[in-house]
C-alpha cells in the first residue's frame, strides 16, 4: 500500500513506539526513504521526546526528598501501623 | 554475540525488582516500617511528575506528591502483590492531585474535554525539510529547558497527563491506561496528538537553537 504524508503523520507516534504492524512499518519506511518532509518530522519528534524525557528538563524541586523523608519519619513515629487507615 | 549472552534478560531484572519489592512490602507490614524509605526512593520523581502533570504548579505538586506518598504508606496493606507497585503509586498520585483540583474547584469535566477532543480532529505537524539534531548537552541552557517545560504545560490537560506518564516517566501504554483508567487505544490517540502538538510548537523555536557548545563565553547556564 502506498502511504501519503498525512497517513504517515498519523503513524509517527506508533512508529516511534515500535507498535505498528510489520507490513505498515515497511510502507512507512519506504515512504520515509524518499520523503524528506516526513523524515524531518519523524527526526524532530524523536529528538523532542528525548529532550523532554531527560531528567534535567523536569527536575524535582530542591529539598523535596529530604522534606518527604522527614514527613514520613514523623508519620512513622505516630505508631500507626501501615495498612491501617 | 558473546556480549549479549552475559547480559541478563531485562525481564529478569524486573522480576527481581518485583520480588524484592514484595519482600520489602511484607517486612514493612510486619513492622519494619523504616524500610518504606528505601522502597519509595526510586519512585519519588515519578510521583512528583505525576501530580505535577495534573496540577502544573511546583509548590502544589510538591505538597500533593508528599501527601500521595504518605497515603501510600498508610494504605500499603491494601496493595495487591500481583499488581505493579509503580502503577499502584501512580494511581494514588493521580487521585491525590485530582482531589486537590476538585477541592479547589478547578476540575474540568472529562466529558467536556472529550467533546473538544472529538471535534478538533487530527493535528498537523510543523513542516520542515531537514532536522539538525539538538544534543542532550544543549539542556544545560535554561532557555531550552524552559521552552520544553512551557510546551508540555500548554498541552491540554488530558493529553499532558498521558504524555507525562508515557514519555516522561516511561510507563508502558498498558500501565498508562491502567493508571488513568482508560483504554490503551485512547492512550495511543492522546499520545499521538500530544507528541505532534509538541513537535508543532517546539520546532520553530528549536530550529533557532544554537549548538550546545559556545565556548568559554557561551551562554550555557
Amino acid at each position: 500500500m502506498k502511504l501519503d504524508c498525512k497517513h504517515v503523520w498519523g503513524y509517527i507516534s506508533d512508529y516511534i513506539d515500535d507498535s505498528v504492524d510489520p507490513a505498515v512499518r515497511e510502507d512507512i519506511e519506504q515512504h520515509l526513504e524518499h520523503c524528506e518532509i516526513c523524515s524531518a518530522i519523524l527526526d524532530s519528534t524523536r529528538n523532542i521526546l528525548i529532550l523532554t524525557a531527560d531528567k534535567r528538563t523536569f527536575e524535582v524541586p530542591v529539598g523535596f526528598s529530604e522534606k518527604l523523608h522527614q514527613r514520613l519519619e514523623e508519620e512513622m513515629k505516630q505508631e500507626r501501623k501501615p495498612g491501617e487507615s | 554475540m558473546q556480549g549479549a549472552e552475559i547480559q541478563p534478560h531485562p525481564f529478569a531484572a524486573m522480576t527481581t525488582t518485583k520480588q524484592n519489592e514484595a519482600e520489602t512490602i511484607a517486612r514493612i507490614l510486619a513492622g519494619e516500617k523504616e524500610l518504606f524509605h528505601d522502597l519509595i526512593r526510586p519512585y519519588e520523581r515519578m510521583v512528583y511528575l505525576t501530580v505535577f502533570s495534573v496540577l502544573k504548579n511546583e509548590t502544589e505538586a510538591e505538597d500533593a506528591a508528599q501527601e500521595a506518598i504518605i497515603n501510600a504508606y498508610r494504605h500499603l496493606g491494601s496493595f495487591r502483590a500481583d499488581a505493579k507497585f509503580s502503577t499502584w503509586l501512580v494511581m494514588i498520585a493521580i487521585n491525590q492531585a485530582r482531589q486537590k483540583l476538585r477541592r479547589d474547584k478547578r476540575a474540568v469535566l472529562e466529558s467536556i474535554e472529550e467533546a473538544v477532543e472529538q471535534s478538533t480532529g487530527d493535528y498537523t505537524p510543523a513542516f520542515l525539510t531537514d532536522w539538525r539534531e539538538i544534543p542532550l548537552e544543549a539542556l544545560e541552557r535554561k532557555e531550552l529547558r524552559e521552552a520544553l517545560q512551557k510546551a508540555v504545560a500548554e498541552l491540554p490537560d488530558h493529553y499532558r497527563q498521558v504524555f507525562s506518564l508515557r514519555d516522561l516517566q516511561e510507563l508502558s501504554i498498558q500501565e498508562t491506561a491502567e493508571a488513568l483508567s482508560m483504554t490503551p487505544g485512547l492512550v495511543k490517540i492522546r499520545l499521538r496528538r500530544a507528541r505532534i502538538m509538541l513537535q508543532k510548537k517546539l520546532v520553530p523555536f528549536l530550529k533557532k537553537t544554537p549548538p550546545a557548545h559556545r565556548g568559554w563565553f557561551g551562554r550555557a547556564r
